[in-house]
């Protein structure tokens, strides 16, 4: 019964707030126009974003280990365009999976190794990383190739009934899987307590020996290896590669990840957390598409006031965390108090 | 000859002479490939040459990485100036309909001091971290912009307003006067001013310079002001240049160019002491890369991958451990 009583703390109050703003929008459309309460408009909030899902899951593990990644976008735009060229010249489907998995863990673990080795500003290297990766799909070429491949275009096509009219991509599942893979990995593995711990304090995980060095290594690598799974995801939804496909991107999946209560000092957060920051954006997008006479760049406006708030949200939390940490005095009545309940 | 390894380990702490060196090297490839790279002729009383394109081009660049500089001495950074710049010309470009020219350049001047402040008030007052606090502009501001132009590019054929972009001063570009203005400025804010030891106090301890009685608040706003003003101008710049303002495509990727021409200068991502001179001989690095590649008919899709790469170089070559992993003898020297 324990696990299943939630109490309202500084820990999760953040998640709270983001699902309460998702029910709220949820709402609002739901109640402003027709047809906007169905199944399937749920749904495709998943299968348009689930790339964007998987991307935003390997940030937020760069953004809690206390770094960043800024070539997410250019990855993924990379893949898809890698994906293309191999299909050109005839490349088996698998093959050309495991040939984008391939790459998008060597890129990120050559960014892990430049940042961890050289202590360099790993804004600096994954910003190189962008450039690099854009500049080598702008270099095999500059047209946006179409994927005309049966594997991919049955993957694409594939529709997984659910319920009555109801109806999911296989890539809505990849996602789905690769959150819950995450949860585990965060939660249960020496790993993923070494990513909070990192966040936390770097000196302290050194003092307490954790390995740090391998630890920021593998951060980037599992980046590097989500983008690959979120390209290999994109290129099923788009089948076409071009190297200008999603400018911009990294911001949306940094955005998600703050929504999802996601810590941008490090150290804290929760792994389904960019998942409900993706689907808080998808569902402004769907309003403003269902209003019909808005334009697209209203989903930036209303995402930075999101962004903004949630942000002085965190901060107050942060702050108040640190006055409790100041106050040593404060703590020990908290203990008396619990010895007293034993 | 011990004293002259001496001496040019010396000169290679001076963190201003490695992007003089890199900038030195590849105006020395261009003299070796293509000597016609140099020439620079006089038309109409004008100075033509690939030369004086690279300061022409790289003014808007160079206004917004000094700007930048003050920011990033803050342990800050500002990635939402490309944003700005679009938000201040489209404005600047919609008032010039219907006001005088002065009220358009205040106007959009005062945009950009707006903008600053928001950022400023952001990192200093709430206290958010100074990247996630201009990522909300960034986000919001192409929006701004749009909503100011209505969705559309905005065009001008305003001769006055279009003489800062495209007129010549001296035989040389009116732009090159007005970005050595902005660093005359800064630069003496920096020297002459308390403001600049104030700056890189806060910048390399907050609460040892709060506690030695420098303001760290009013200090970082007003770092991030000014970067708010500096991308206005060149938002000016910029708008006067193309004469029309794009809510989309205006110094999009600037903030990157700007953040690594800050960086190639020599300041560091961690705050502290900064490179006014470093900075814009970064810009002119850049700007001069791009001018290359064009001019060696390198096709212009290999940019991005060269400035990866020299970027990826010129940090490495900045860093010390890499620096002791080259040369095992200084290894002493080098922290543990």
């Amino acid at each position: 019964m324990k696990a299943l009583s939630m109490k309202i703390s500084q820990n999760n109050i953040i998640i709270l707030a983001t699902v309460l703003l998702l029910l709220l929008l949820y709402g609002t459309g739901a109640y402003l126009y027709n047809g906007f309460f169905s199944l399937q408009v749920f749904l495709n909030l998943f299968i348009d974003n689930a790339y964007l899902i998987i991307v935003a899951t390997g940030m937020a593990f760069v953004i809690i280990s206390g770094g960043i990644d800024l070539s997410v976008a250019s990855v993924v735009a990379l893949i898809s365009m890698v994906s293309a060229v191999m299909f050109q010249h005839g490349a088996n489907a698998y093959a050309v999976m495991a040939a984008s998995i391939a790459l998008g863990v060597a890129f990120g673990f050559c960014q892990g190794y430049l940042i961890q080795r050289f202590q360099l500003h790993p804004w600096i290297v994954t910003l190189s990383g962008m450039f690099l990766a854009r500049g080598i799909s702008y270099l095999i070429s500059t047209e946006s190739i179409v994927i005309s491949d049966d594997t991919y275009t049955a993957i694409s096509q594939y529709k997984i009934r659910i319920g009555g009219d109801g109806f999911i991509s296989i890539s809505v599942v990849i996602a789905l899987l690769v959150v819950v893979l995450a949860i585990g990995v965060a939660r249960y593995t020496s790993f993923g307590r070494s990513v909070y711990a990192l966040g936390g304090s770097e000196k302290s995980s050194l003092l307490m020996g954790l390995p740090v060095a391998r630890t920021t290594v593998l951060v980037y690598t599992v980046s590097g290896l989500f983008s690959a799974l979120g390209g290999i995801v994109f290129t099923f939804y788009m089948l076409s590669g071009y190297s200008l496909h999603l400018m911009g991107m990294e911001m949306d999946a940094i955005a998600s990840c703050v929504i999802g209560g996601i810590l941008l000092t490090g150290g804290f957060g929760y792994l389904i957390g960019p998942t409900l920051g993706v689907l808080a954006t998808g569902i402004i997008q769907t309003i403003i598409m269902f209003q019909g006479t808005l334009s697209s760049w209203w989903t930036k406006i209303v995402i930075g006031f999101l962004l903004f708030l949630f942000m002085a949200f965190q901060r107050m939390i942060v702050m108040r965390k640190e006055k409790t940490a100041a106050a040593p005095a404060n703590i020990q009545r908290k203990i008396a108090k619990k010895v007293v309940n034993l | 000859m011990g004293s002259l390894t001496a001496s040019a380990r010396k000169l290679a702490r001076h963190k201003i002479v490695w992007p003089v060196v890199a900038l030195l090297a590849l105006m020395l490839l261009n003299l070796i490939v293509m000597p016609e790279f140099f020439s620079v002729e006089v038309r109409d009383g004008r100075l033509y040459g690939n030369l004086i394109d690279i300061l022409k081009n790289a003014t808007p660049l160079t206004i917004i990485a000094i700007g930048m500089t003050l920011v990033i001495a803050v342990e800050g950074i500002d990635i939402s100036v490309g944003s700005v710049l679009a938000i201040s010309g489209a404005m600047a470009l919609f008032m010039l309909k219907d006001y005088p020219l002065w009220i358009v350049l205040l106007a959009a001047l005062g945009t950009g001091l707006l903008c600053g402040l928001w950022n400023g008030m952001l990192v200093s007052v709430i206290g958010i971290q100074p990247m996630v606090a201009t990522l909300i502009l960034l986000t919001v501001g192409r929006g701004i912009a749009q909503l100011i132009t209505n969705g559309q590019v905005l065009n001008t054929s305003d001769k006055a307003y279009s003489f800062i972009g495209k007129g010549q001063f001296l035989g040389l570009p009116f732009q090159i006067f007005i970005a050595a203005a902005v660093f005359l400025l800064v630069w003496l804010l920096k020297s002459k001013t308390a403001f600049g030891l104030f700056l890189e106090a806060a910048g390399g301890n907050k609460t040892a310079s709060a506690y030695a009685g420098v303001r760290p608040r009013f200090i970082l706003m007003t770092a991030y002001t000014i970067t708010g003003v500096c991308a206005a101008i060149a938002g000016i710049v910029y708008s006067s240049n193309y004469a029309s303002a794009d809510a989309n495509n205006a110094g999009l990727w600037l903030e990157l160019d700007a953040i690594l021409a800050v960086v190639i200068g020599g300041t560091s991502m961690r705050g502290g002491r900064f490179y006014l001179g470093g900075t814009v001989v970064g810009a002119l690095f850049i700007q001069s890369l791009t001018t290359t590649i064009y001019a060696m008919g390198i096709a212009p899709e290999s940019i991005l991958l060269v400035k990866a790469i020299v970027v990826i170089l010129v940090c490495l070559i900045q860093s010390d451990i890499f620096r002791g992993m080259l040369l095992p003898q200084r290894r002493k020297t080098v922290n543990p």
